[in-house]
């Protein structure tokens, strides 16, 4: 089989998960005969009718209040957003609505909000976003937030299949650069299991999205110099991988934290938290973390560089705690 | 919204500073870049900008303190939003090195120093190749406690035994663990780590050799004898500051005390060092300056004019050492162990007076500086030791030394060996004296030279003909100064 790109292999997944649940529907703008605006649902309408793949006006709230009252009802509703920024728009209906239902009426909502998120694509403050920690921050939900065509088609069909609500982040800078074979016969990724993408036993790489490759790279080019970095993919913000990471850290003991969102109020300080909490007497230096800066995704291209994490700062960074 | 102002890294190998003086008191307004505070660190004096503009609300840190680099020293209550100045690095953050208790003399030194003795005592500040395995048979260095040698009034003997004894050792939680579960004393396993610190590695390392790690490092020491630089260690280090005679001799009739400030105890220290370690030998030279007296009468003005930059005779006698060192290696050296380090560049260190001590700023590669480039390099360097702004790195790494007693009026003089260099040409003033030339008598501009040479390295029959090479150079100039 032709390697695919992380596009392709999330429409493999929604076909998949289309074909084998009659309950599973597809909501959203544009996704019907225009195949959405990465053509992520390109041929769905086509193959399930306009029953199953509902094109939208553009609001937000609806196509979320919309979805929310169908997974009530027995449908598990795959919504896009088509800026996963936009997803702010129904802020009230996923962390109230969504979040709480099977916590307080026993009414779980079966339902996937995916979309393109992300920078580094010179999409401006607008079209860059990186949210999940707004909805990591609500019981109730799962946050997925892929990095490979591999893990992004096995991770949304268990996000389909999970009985809870689903926020799936696509980084969209990946969405054709990445390319992998994937398996013919049918597999899944199960929500809440990190991976190690290098072993290591200097130091250990936290990330996930698109800055597990920027850490990879850096590994690559910490290997020169001797340091040899563990990097793991989170995969799953939410629930947290916990043993994954403790048992890294506690292998390393030296953590850096890597991630594109922003800093204040980013993973990052909650896994700091978590290291001190579980695995204190394991540590050989300050935790480290390289996120963006704290402010809106800039438009401009040099900005939004210099705004990012890249590979140098992540190596300056590892290179700095190694040396500790 | 209140910055922090936090006490600044001057440098890579710099861990702590002394607040020398504040320049504002709590409650004065200050501008962005102002300076705020004069600071003394191991390498450099520096005047310290503030960090904000605002009122400085609180000094935390009184002048004559020595602190941690990143501790904070003063808060400024900002006017309006201002940043948080370098928020302190975890490094800083975690506890600094405290001092450990000042020996109360030379012959008492704590036990453990006396199981280090034979070998060498690396210190932080000068990292040499050995170090590492001889480190092992050290105690982690003592730091003077500064704030406290600054008391003014003489301090009984038993009272600096016991103030502030314990000594805290950077590590991390891990390697704390890890000395408790193996009972291994921290002090005793020396720090690889930034800044010092007791890694995983020096832990894991000092585990698996076990007792015997000492033992097996100490026996590898003798491949790395006591040099200048390795007997800086920490306790010889002080050493060199306790006074000649007993105490209660010093004190009598009417005196005041005066704390020596930081420059003054490593200007101290280094000298004692140096005049222990090197056997010095000294050579007089007398040199005829009047065709280069002359030369700089007639083109003061117009070498001023065209180039911005003094013309002073300091520049001549730069140029004509490093046509003397490139024709005798041997005097561009420092000494390691039993190794002879040749250096390849010939970086100058000009001895520089200052109102409150002596720097020696360095003119770097001065082998490939025409004589112009030397003018300027020396006036800037000058200039920016005068008003402290000299960079750490800017004081390091000398080959050999200028000094000019002869500023002073001096005859001449004969100067202590600059470490780790192995000597230092001295300048006497310049003055017309009748000479015989040629059965008749004239008068000429003469100056006294003096070489002041490691003997360990430098025989007298190279520091003769490397002054003559010098005299030779300076009697029969012919570069072109413009």
């Amino acid at each position: 089989m032709a390697p695919v790109t992380m596009l392709e292999a999330i429409r493999q997944a929604i076909f998949e998960e289309m074909d084998r649940d009659p309950a599973v529907v597809a909501i959203g703008e544009d996704i019907g005969v225009y195949g959405g605006a990465f053509k992520v649902t390109e041929g769905l309408l086509e193959r399930y009718g306009n029953e199953r793949v509902i094109e939208t006006p553009i609001s937000e709230t609806a196509i979320v209040g919309a979805a929310c009252g169908m997974s009530y009802l027995g449908l598990r509703p795959i919504v896009e957003m088509q800026f996963i920024d936009f997803i702010a728009c129904c802020f009230n209906q996923v962390t109230n609505f969504v979040a709480k239902g099977h916590y307080l009426w026993g009414a779980p909502a079966p339902m996937v909000i995916r979309g393109p998120s992300g920078g580094g694509v010179h999409g401006g403050p607008f079209h860059s976003a990186n949210p999940e920690m707004y909805f990591a921050h609500t019981p109730g939900l799962k946050i997925v937030y892929p990095s490979t065509p591999y893990d992004a088609k096995g991770l949304l069909k268990s996000a389909v299949r999970d009985n809870n609500p689903v926020l799936f982040f696509e980084h969209k800078f990946l969405y054709r650069r990445i390319k992998e074979e994937l398996p013919a016969e049918e597999y899944t990724v199960p929500l809440g299991k990190a991976v190690t993408r290098r072993e290591g036993r200097d130091i250990t790489i936290l990330s996930y999205a698109a800055m597990m490759h920027t850490s990879l790279e850096a590994a690559a080019e910490l290997a020169k110099d001797g340091i040899e970095a563990e990097v793991i993919d989170l995969r799953t913000l939410m629930p947290l991988d916990k043993d994954a990471i403790l048992a890294s850290v506690k292998k390393t003991n030296k953590l850096l934290i890597v991630h594109e969102d922003t800093r204040t109020g980013g993973i990052a300080g909650e896994i700091a938290s978590l290291v001190c909490e579980n695995a204190f007497e394991d540590l050989d230096g300050p935790i480290a973390r390289v996120t963006s800066l704290d402010t809106p995704v800039p438009y401009a291209p040099t900005l939004e560089e210099h705004f990012l994490p890249n590979v140098a700062k992540v190596a300056a960074a590892a290179r700095e705690l190694a040396r500790y | 919204m209140a910055v922090e102002v936090v006490m600044p890294q001057m440098g890579e190998s710099i861990f702590e500073g002394t607040i020398t003086k504040w320049l504002k008191k709590a409650g004065d307004k200050i501008e962005r870049d102002e300076p705020l505070f004069e600071i003394s660190t191991d390498k450099v004096d520096a005047e310290i900008p503030s960090p904000s503009a605002g009122v400085l609300k609180e000094i935390k840190i009184a002048e004559g303190q020595t602190v941690p680099v990143q501790t904070v020293v003063a808060v400024i209550e900002a006017d309006g939003a201002g940043a948080r100045l370098a928020a302190p690095s975890a490094i800083a953050k975690a506890e600094a090195l405290e001092g450990g208790p000042a020996p109360a003399g030379v012959e008492a030194p704590p036990p453990d120093d006396e199981k280090a003795a034979p070998g060498p005592v690396p210190t932080k500040k000068d990292p040499q190749p050995g170090a590492q395995e001889t480190a092992a048979a050290a105690p982690a260095p003592p730091r003077a406690p500064e704030s406290k040698t600054a008391s003014s009034a003489p301090p009984a003997k038993s009272a600096s035994a016991d103030a502030g004894s314990r000594e805290k050792v950077r590590s991390s939680p891990l390697v704390r663990r890890l000395a408790k579960e193996h009972e291994v004393d921290l002090t005793q396993v020396p720090g690889t780590g930034a800044g010092g610190r007791v890694s995983k590695k020096d832990i894991l390392g000092a585990i698996e050799g076990g007792g015997a790690r000492a033992e097996a490092s100490s026996t590898a020491a003798p491949a790395a004898p006591s040099t200048a630089q390795s007997g800086a260690g920490a306790p010889a280090a002080r050493a060199t500051i306790e006074s000649a005679v007993p105490r209660e001799k010093i004190y009598f009739g009417k005196y005041d005390v005066q704390p020596m400030s930081v420059m003054r105890q490593k200007i101290a220290e280094h000298m004692v060092l140096s005049k222990r370690v090197s056997p010095h030998v000294y050579s007089v030279d007398e040199v005829d300056m009047t065709p280069i007296a002359n030369l700089r009468a007639k083109s003061k003005a117009k070498f001023e004019e065209s180039t911005g930059t003094k013309l002073t005779f300091m520049p001549f006698f730069v140029r004509a050492a490093v046509e003397g060192l490139r024709a005798f290696p041997t005097v561009n050296a420092s000494v390691d162990g039993t190794n002879v380090v040749l250096h390849k560049e010939c970086n100058i260190g000009i001895a520089v007076a200052l109102d409150w001590g002596l720097i020696v700023p360095v003119i770097k590669n001065a082998e490939e500086k025409n004589f112009l480039g030397i003018a300027r390099s020396m006036n800037d360097l000058a200039e920016r030791a005068r008003s402290k702004k000299l960079k750490p790195e800017e004081v390091a790494e000398s080959t050999f030394s200028i000094t000019n007693p002869g500023v002073f009026g001096g005859l001449f003089g004969l100067p202590v060996i600059n470490q780790p260099n192995v000597a230092i040409l001295g300048l006497g003033a310049i003055e017309k004296r009748p000479v015989v030339i040629d059965d008749a008598i004239a008068i000429r501009s003469m100056v006294y030279l003096t070489l002041s040479y490691d003997h360990r390295v430098v025989d007298g029959a190279i520091a003769h003909q490397f002054m003559a090479k010098i005299k030779h150079t300076l009697e029969n100039w012919i570069e072109s100064i413009l």
